[in-house]
């Protein structure tokens, strides 16, 4: 029996899964030239460790970690660098495909939970569900708030993504594997691990780990099918009952969420000692003549990836990194695949409604009964529209979780979402003016009080060489004669 | 109608408009709004730049000058319109766009210390309000970044010419 969702609203879509998961998880072939990005989707770039000319092999580390929020980044293939860029490194692949790190299992159960943070950070793992969030990071914060329960994300809710019911079917023992290590290094007691009702193979597959597993920390959890459920807070809070806080992390309340993705990149790591060089991606659309999962190295332009897949089909009308509620749309297919793209969407004219000419909001609410976030959408267009920073901050707009749902439902068909997106980055700019104004006003009046001290010390000083030159009169009381 | 209900009708009136009058007046007196409170709300609008742009010596005096019904609100180049729209909503104007007289409204900037070229002569130093520029006597100058506000005043005492205004954020 599935449980509902417990979040406020949400939207019943078409899924689209279907057509990518006709074909089983194939292997991508390894590209003649990939191009590492150094910056994996986080927001953060690592910093190149490699110079052009130089030789390097599979899993050889080519990007060092920058900071607490970013994770290594490995070299794909074996062969030589060609380019080393502000954003990416090109490699120029030998096709000897041979592995410059020693692949052997990680003696996992008996590393420290921090030996096993620092681990997963060399591994360059990070969250594939998207967000390219460092998992080392989080799951120290988990630990340093003493978490107990870890949530493993496998819900998949948006529409045409298929890309971890692939994994979960055909490597449900990795997942498994992946929670537990994953329960060590953040210290949870036990887990769950959601999925979607829709996917009933996975479940079916997951549950037979589980049993040969014979691990009773970890549970199986089908929910409802509703977008969008996999969203961080959304999912935690249909498992668990509880809400996190709007202005708090899940570790408050003692929650930590992880893809299933991420589970098994590092379940894999633990296996062989490999790196995270390559994750599952879903190719599909109707723009596509083949469409399905692949495992595909990271650095493979999404052209080889859409080519492995038989090529463009027709004339498709979008590029989408992403599916279609939260998806970004790409003006090219040149661009390399990062650890943070789950799906490459071709869609054809027939895939996606053409959107009309956004019409004035006639204040119907339907955006405030399908937002899963229990916002007012309506208000904080009008919040937007006035341009007003302090209303629409009132209204929350930092807690919207840009879903599309609002999108999706607006009869005036306004584009809500791009615009709360482009408002936030619009307040963050000023609220990082009023920073720089602010400490500039200090350092100003700071400067302005160092100076007046200073005048004053110079007169004094000057007033008692003048005393002295006299022949160390007594202070004379103000009755100078000059 | 007889006087006698009249008058007292005109007393009564009488006395409560001097009484509310009375009032008025002591308000007007005592409870006049906090100028100062006014000046800080209206600084802490302004960039901090202490360029000068507006023609009073700071930003503070320009704050001031505001709050006497001296000068406009279109006066600050630095702050641009957020800035202009910013005082229009805390002192109830229209939003005007920044007068062009006094300087025109342009991106963030920095100034950058050409340092092959500078002869340490720690002219630049005393003219930085915001204390940005690290430097001693026959000693390289830099400007620190992130403490810039590229409010430009460091430019003209350079003897050598070998500040710039960039776009903040650009490796030298």
């Amino acid at each position: 029996m599935a449980r509902g969702a417990a979040f406020a609203a949400g939207l019943r879509l078409e899924s689209h899964k279907a057509l990518a998961m006709q074909r089983p998880l194939q292997v991508a072939a390894a590209p003649a030239l990939a191009m590492v990005a150094l910056d994996q989707g986080g927001g953060v770039a690592a910093s190149s460790a490699v110079n052009p000319g130089m030789r390097v092999r599979i899993g050889t580390e080519i990007a060092r970690p920058g900071d607490a929020a970013s994770a290594a980044v490995h070299s794909p293939v074996s062969g030589v660098v060609r380019d080393v860029g502000p954003h990416d490194i090109v490699i120029e692949n030998d096709g000897a495909d041979t592995w410059g790190v020693p692949l052997e299992p990680v003696p996992w159960e008996s590393l420290s939970a921090a030996g096993l943070t620092d681990g997963i950070r060399e591994a360059g793992i990070v969250g594939l569900g998207g967000a390219a969030f460092p998992t080392s990071a989080k799951l120290t914060a988990a630990r340093e708030s003493s978490v107990e329960h870890l949530v493993l994300n496998g819900a998949e809710c948006e529409p045409w993504i298929s890309c971890d019911d692939a994994l979960m079917r055909e490597r449900a023992g990795d997942v498994v594997l992946g929670a537990q290590v994953m329960m060590r290094a953040c210290g949870a007691l036990r887990a769950t691990i959601a999925v979607e009702d829709d996917k009933p193979e996975a479940i079916a597959a997951l549950r037979a780990a589980l049993s040969c597993a014979g691990d009773d920390r970890i549970g199986l959890l089908a929910i409802a099918a509703l977008y969008p459920a996999g969203a961080e807070r959304q999912l935690l809070a249909t498992v668990t009952g509880v809400e996190v806080p709007h202005d708090a992390l899940p570790p408050a309340i003692g929650l930590v969420c992880q893809n299933v993705g991420t589970a098994a990149a590092v379940a894999a790591w633990v296996r062989t000692g490999r790196p995270c060089i390559s994750r599952i991606v879903t190719v599909t659309g109707g723009g596509v003549n083949q469409p399905a999962n692949l495992e595909a190295r990271i650095g493979t332009p999404l052209a080889a990836l859409v080519a492995g897949c038989g090529g463009y089909r027709g004339n498709p009308t979008r590029l989408i990194a992403g599916g279609s509620m939260t998806g970004r749309a790409l003006d090219s297919d040149a661009i390399p695949l990062t650890k943070a793209m789950n799906c490459i969407l071709v869609a054809s004219g027939a895939d996606l409604a053409p959107r009309g000419p956004a019409m004035p909001c006639i204040r119907c609410g339907d955006c405030a009964t399908a937002c899963p976030a229990g916002l007012l959408p309506q208000q904080l267009h009008r919040a937007v529209l006035s341009d007003d920073t302090a209303l629409f901050e009132r209204h929350g707009l930092a807690d919207c979780i840009e879903c599309g749902c609002c999108d999706y439902v607006c009869p005036s068909q306004i584009p809500l979402t791009s615009s709360f997106r482009e408002a936030r980055a619009r307040a963050r700019a000023r609220h990082e003016e009023m920073r720089r104004a602010a400490e500039a006003r200090q350092r100003f009046e700071q400067r302005e009080r160092r100076l007046a001290a200073q005048a004053q010390a110079e007169r004094r000083a000057f007033d008692e060489a003048r005393r002295r030159a006299r022949g160390d009169g007594p202070p004379s009381g103000g009755t100078d004669a000059i | 109608m007889s006087d006698g209900t009249v008058l007292p009708a005109i007393a009564v009136a009488a006395t409560v408009a001097a009484t509310l009058g009375a009032a008025l007046g002591w308000a007007a007196t005592r409870l006049r709004p906090d100028e100062d409170r006014l000046v800080e709300s209206i600084n802490a609008l302004l960039p901090q730049t202490q360029c000068g742009q507006c023609r009073y010596p700071g930003c503070r005096p320009y704050a001031e000058a505001i709050a006497h019904g001296e000068a406009g609100i279109d006066r600050c180049p630095p702050g641009g319109d957020a800035t202009v729209r910013a005082l229009a909503d805390l002192l109830g104007r229209e939003p005007t766009p920044v007068d062009p007289q006094f300087g025109a409204v342009t991106p963030r900037a920095v100034a950058v210390i050409d340092e092959d070229r500078c002869i340490g002569c720690a002219l630049c130093l005393p003219a930085c309000p915001v204390d940005a520029i690290v430097g001693a006597p026959r000693f390289m100058h830099t400007v620190l970044e992130a403490q810039c506000t590229g409010c430009a005043l460091c430019l003209p005492p350079c003897p050598v010419d070998c500040i710039a205004l960039r776009p903040p954020g650009r490796p030298v």
